[in-house]
């Protein structure tokens, strides 16, 4: 028996699709598994759900305690009774995206192309089809399907939530009522591109990635993928943000050498990485990351985005934060600029905040009134 | 971090105060029910959320100011957070009806270009500004000697956001010059109530604290002159 997941046996709530997905690459998964969770209750109309969408190393843990970590959901700040995404209001529904490590659909899952004769069951590792962001929000809408939910209330989600979040009013303009993407961008740039490949030659320069088929046996690139962790951490946050948290302090007294002595932000990063392996595979992270690197919504749309949402009716709040310089504002008000040429409904706010790309997940009064406001408004728009 | 610092300046100084109730009643007043409008320079959104309560329209706004965007979002109102001197370009041809400039053209960069923008993405272009021309503007700087303070010019030469001062006249030599039909115009007091020289620009200059314009874009027609 192989253990492709070195880490605790999870009993994941998922939906399983016996007649599998086809693929943008073109390969057909001949089962699909979606790994989600719910909070709140979805009202007799069917007419109060919310999509949340995860970012690159989120899982549909929103707003309860994490089964690995045991730590707060990673959106308790957003979601939950009287949040910005109020539950006691609205319906929650988080999926693990295709390609993830919580359940879904993924590397980790076993692979149902072909196996060997000698009759083991392998995952599907390095193997595991290349997913795009369309390719995940076509898995949710299986599931928003199974679930007997014919139109989101609302779609949202940060940074590549935000693109499926963007793809989901692409895609499905009928069934998104209203759209927040939040420090999200309609394509990776070739920046965001650069830093994901970092990550990615990290994780293979790992001697224990074993050219991917590192569950063979029973081990991790864990270096590797907390090497990964910790540079994409640092284009997370902001040099203000890292500044105000760790300055250049020491942890230990001043003395001039080599390794000993570490500055706060080093072992912080180090903190980061090591926590990240043990609850993230790398093969998903390979295969999340090329997603996000694929997408490019209006290159999906004949070249022009505006074309992406042409004749939507769908409300659109676009938000981005003035210190992320992952997804700049730059990249925001392009999409609402396109929302603009395509007579979309749209709003969109540049929140002022020092905390980086990350501040959509932290305490940010100014965010949390404006997403709130704008539910609030769609919610009487739609008659909730 | 910022791509476009301009939108991160300190802000409150971007725009003269509105006294919003009576300005607003005039210009809804100007503006025909059910039609799509983008006020330029929105703030809170109170002129927007009232054409689209009371007259039906699809109204939208632009604003500078972070906490003023948050404010209209939350009252369930479209509007983007922006600078007209930039953002008006990225509109589309005849998007709207009318395209409203609240008490603001005198404080933006290139007002000139900010009405072209207004007329290119709208059929109707409503503007207000304070006048210049206003008899107590003229004593004080005649009197004087020094740039004058009143109630519709409050703040000091030095960090008055309003530096394109204009007055009731200049603002049709300007239609005239580029072009632009008046349909309408009136000239009301501070308060926003409507002063009773209509027709008789010379005296609206000298005694309206503002005026109010409704412009179109068709050069080829009969061009409104002062009397």
């Amino acid at each position: 028996m192989i253990i492709a997941d070195p880490r605790p046996l999870l009993a994941h709530q998922s939906a399983r699709f016996e007649d599998g997905l086809l693929l943008d690459c073109g390969v057909e998964l001949r089962e699909l598994t979606v790994a989600y969770r719910t909070y709140g209750r979805l009202n007799r109309d069917r007419t109060n759900a919310v999509l949340v969408c995860h970012a690159l190393t989120g899982d549909q843990y929103v707003a309860e305690t994490h089964p690995l970590t045991g730590k707060p959901g990673w959106w308790e700040a957003v979601v939950g009774p009287g949040k910005p995404v109020d539950t006691e209001r609205f319906f929650v529904i988080a999926a693990n995206v295709l390609g993830g490590c919580m359940g879904s659909t993924g590397p980790l899952s076993i692979r149902d192309d072909h196996q060997p004769e000698s009759g083991r069951v392998l995952p599907w590792g390095t193997d595991f089809p290349p997913v795009t962001i369309r390719d995940m929000v076509r898995a949710q809408k299986r599931l928003i399907e199974h679930l007997g939910i014919a139109r989101l209330f609302s779609v949202l989600g940060g940074s590549m939530g935000g693109m499926q979040v963007l793809e989901w009013a692409a895609l499905y303009p009928d069934c998104v009522f209203s759209a927040v993407p939040i420090a999200a961008a309609a394509y990776h740039t070739a920046q965001n591109i650069a830093f994901h490949e970092v990550g990615r030659q990290a994780i293979f320069a790992d001697p224990d990635w074993e050219g991917g088929r590192y569950w063979e046996r029973g081990k991790v690139p864990a270096r590797g993928l907390a090497v990964a962790r910790m540079a994409a951490h640092i284009t997370y946050l902001s040099e203000q943000a890292l500044t105000r948290k760790f300055g250049r302090r020491l942890r230990s007294g001043p003395s001039l050498t080599l390794f000993d002595d570490l500055f706060e932000v080093e072992s912080y990063l180090r903190h980061q990485g090591s926590t990240f392996v043990s609850r993230f595979d790398a093969n998903s992270y390979l295969s999340i990351t090329r997603a996000m690197d694929f997408f490019d919504l209006a290159a999906e749309h004949g070249g022009d985005l505006a074309h992406a949402f042409a004749g939507s009716r769908t409300r659109f709040c676009v938000i981005s934060f003035s210190s992320d310089w992952l997804f700049p504002t730059a990249q925001s008000r392009a999409i609402a600029r396109a929302l603009n040429r395509a007579a979309a409904n749209v709003s969109f706010v540049e929140v002022e905040s020092d905390k980086g790309h990350d501040a959509f997940l932290l305490d940010e009064p100014a965010f949390h009134r404006t997403l709130s406001g704008f539910l609030s408004g769609s919610a009487a728009a739609a008659g909730l | 971090m910022n791509a476009e610092p301009h939108l991160t300046a300190p802000n409150g100084i971007r725009y003269v105060a509105k006294n919003l109730r009576l300005d607003l009643r005039l210009i809804a007043g100007m503006i025909a029910p059910d039609s799509r409008v983008l006020d330029i320079g929105s703030g809170d959104g109170t002129l927007i959320a009232h054409l689209a309560r009371e007259r039906g329209c699809d109204a939208r706004g632009i604003e500078i100011d972070m906490a003023e965007v948050a404010e209209t979002v939350a009252r369930g109102l479209a509007v983007m957070h922006g600078d007209a001197d930039i953002d008006l370009a990225h509109y589309p041809d005849q998007a709207f009806d009318y395209v409203v400039l609240s008490r603001t053209l005198q404080a933006v960069e290139r007002p000139r270009e900010v009405l072209r923008q207004m007329l290119r993405i709208g059929a109707h272009a409503v503007v207000s500004f304070p006048n210049f021309g206003h008899w107590r503007v003229r004593w004080q700087l005649f009197s004087r000697g020094r740039m004058p303070l009143t109630p519709a010019w409050d703040r000091p030469w030095y960090e008055t956001p309003n530096i394109h001062p204009c007055t009731i006249r200049d603002f049709f030599a300007l239609c005239a010059a580029e072009g632009y039909r008046v349909e309408s115009w009136l000239a009301a007091d501070q308060a926003g109530m409507r002063a009773p020289w209509r027709r008789a620009s010379r005296l609206a200059n000298l005694f309206g604290e503002q005026g109010v314009f409704v412009l179109q874009r068709t050069p080829n027609v009969r061009k409104d002159r002062p009397a």
